[in-house]
Formats: C-alpha cells, sequence, structure tokens
C-alpha cells in the first residue's frame, strides 16, 4: 500500500442511530453515497467503518460535531 | 449613562429576539434533512447553532445592561427566579424564564456528546416552549413592545415560526419520507 492509501482514520457510523439526513454525505462526497432511503453508504463497500485519508479528516471531524443524532465517531488507527 | 444603558438594552432584547427566531426556524427546518434554498444541510446546521449562541451572546449584554439601569429596578434574583421583580413581575418573570431555559438548552447541545442524546432531545424540545415566552415577555415588558414596527416584526416572526411548524407537522416533512415508508412517489 502507498502512503496516500493507507487510511488516516477510520469514521464510524452507528447505523442504530443514524436518521440518514446526509450532513456527512454532503461533507465527505469522495467518501460517503446514500442510498435509496438517504443513509450514508461509504463508496467502496467498507459499510459503517469508512477508511479516511488525512486530507478527509477535517470534513469528517465536521460531519462528527455536527451529525445531528451523534451517529459517527472518528477512530484513529 | 442610564439612558445610554437602557438604550441598549432594549436593543440586545430585540436582536436577541430575532436571533432567536431564526435559530427556531432553521432548527425545526434542518430537521427534515433537506437543504434550505441552496445552503447545504451542515451550513443550515451550522447557522441554527450559531444563532442561537449570538443570540445568548446579545442576551447576556440584555441582562446585564438593565441591571446596571435603575429603570429596570433588577435584581440579581431576577435573573434566575421568576415573577418575583419590583417592575412588571409577570412580564419580567416570563423574560426570567426565557432566560433559564435558554441557559438549559444552550448548555445541554454544548455538552450533547457527553450527557447523551435523550437528555439533549428532552432539553431541546423546550425551546418551543422557550419562544413564545421570549416573545410573550418583548411584548409585554420591552419598551418598545406594542410600537407598531415592532408589532410588525413579531407578527412577521410568528408566521414564520407557524409555517414551518406547519411543514413540520405536514406528511411530506422528512426528506426520503415517502421511501422510508415503503411508499411510491
Ligand atoms: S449526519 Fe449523522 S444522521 Fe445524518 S446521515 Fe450522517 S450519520 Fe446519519
Amino acid at each position: 500500500m502507498s502512503r496516500e492509501r493507507r487510511p488516516a482514520a477510520t469514521l464510524h457510523i452507528d447505523w442504530t442511530l443514524c436518521d440518514g439526513r446526509g450532513l456527512c454525505t454532503e461533507l465527505l462526497p469522495e467518501r460517503l453515497a446514500r442510498d435509496e432511503w438517504g443513509y450514508p453508504l461509504a463508496r467502496d463497500g467498507s459499510g459503517g467503518d469508512v477508511p479516511l485519508a488525512a486530507s478527509q479528516l477535517e470534513a469528517a471531524r465536521d460531519a462528527v460535531a455536527l451529525c445531528p443524532r451523534l451517529a459517527l465517531t472518528l477512530r484513529k488507527d | 449613562m442610564n439612558e445610554a444603558l437602557w438604550a441598549l438594552g432594549r436593543g440586545t432584547g430585540v436582536v436577541a429576539l430575532l436571533l432567536l427566531t431564526v435559530s427556531v426556524v432553521l432548527g425545526i427546518v434542518t430537521r427534515s434533512g433537506r437543504p434550505l434554498l441552496g445552503l447545504p444541510r451542515f451550513s443550515v446546521t451550522l447557522v441554527h447553532r450559531n444563532s442561537s449562541l449570538l443570540a445568548s451572546v446579545f442576551l447576556v449584554i440584555h441582562i446585564v445592561s438593565l441591571f446596571f439601569d435603575s429603570y429596570a429596578q433588577l435584581r440579581v434574583v431576577d435573573f434566575f427566579v421568576p415573577f418575583l421583580g419590583a417592575a412588571k413581575p409577570f412580564w419580567l418573570g416570563l423574560g426570567t424564564l426565557a432566560l433559564d431555559l435558554m441557559l438549559a438548552i444552550i448548555v445541554t447541545s454544548l455538552l450533547r456528546r457527553w450527557i447523551g442524546r435523550r437528555v439533549f432531545r428532552v432539553v431541546h424540545w423546550f425551546t418551543y416552549a422557550l419562544w413564545p415566552v421570549a416573545l410573550a415577555h418583548s411584548i409585554g415588558n420591552g419598551s418598545d413592545g406594542t410600537s407598531v414596527w415592532f408589532l410588525a416584526l413579531a407578527l412577521a416572526s410568528v408566521v414564520l415560526v407557524a409555517v414551518a411548524v406547519a411543514w413540520r407537522v405536514s406528511a411530506n416533512f422528512i426528506e426520503f419520507g415517502n421511501a422510508r415508508k415503503g411508499e411510491t412517489r
């Protein structure tokens, strides 16, 4: 794995809390898409633990702070 | 000096109320999960948060300036315990009540990560009490409260909030609501 490809952190989505309000998908469009019910979906199919590049950390932090349902947590690897 | 404090107290009170109205309307609207007038969802949430924080700043100036103004006859106890005021105790009491609610809502919002979602949500619901109480306080207690311009502003605010609430309880409020209920669009 090249340096850029190794994830800097993981964004964990707690599906039991998420209400699909779409803030995180707006902030991390490179990483997250929305399913047909509006819930976030990792573009790379990684499910509820989305690997992030260093350049996406800032946006991920905003998403964690702004998620109306407190469904997001950032885990440093 | 007194005149200046009084003017400051009046002005900041009006601004705090208007900011609160903005925050309430955006808070209701953003619950739908939709962007608003081209603003992305996270911006709506940010403006919601920042307008209420700014409202509390204006609220602090409002209270402190009127505390030092001798006409208002405020005592420290009136900050926290409603309906004990020397002048217009009922209308002042509503202001105190609004301040107490505001404090509870702001503190639980800032600490929502640590106190848990349930407490945050329940206390956040008090906003539906806070806003009308604050509005009533401004009309009943404010020296501009019954002037035409202020009543026009108040009426516009009521209409805005009412429209937001009406949309909130309407069937199509939640984005993807139809898809989630398994209905065809
Ligand atoms: S911001 Fe939170 S509630 Fe909204 S879609 Fe993302 S995880 Fe779900």
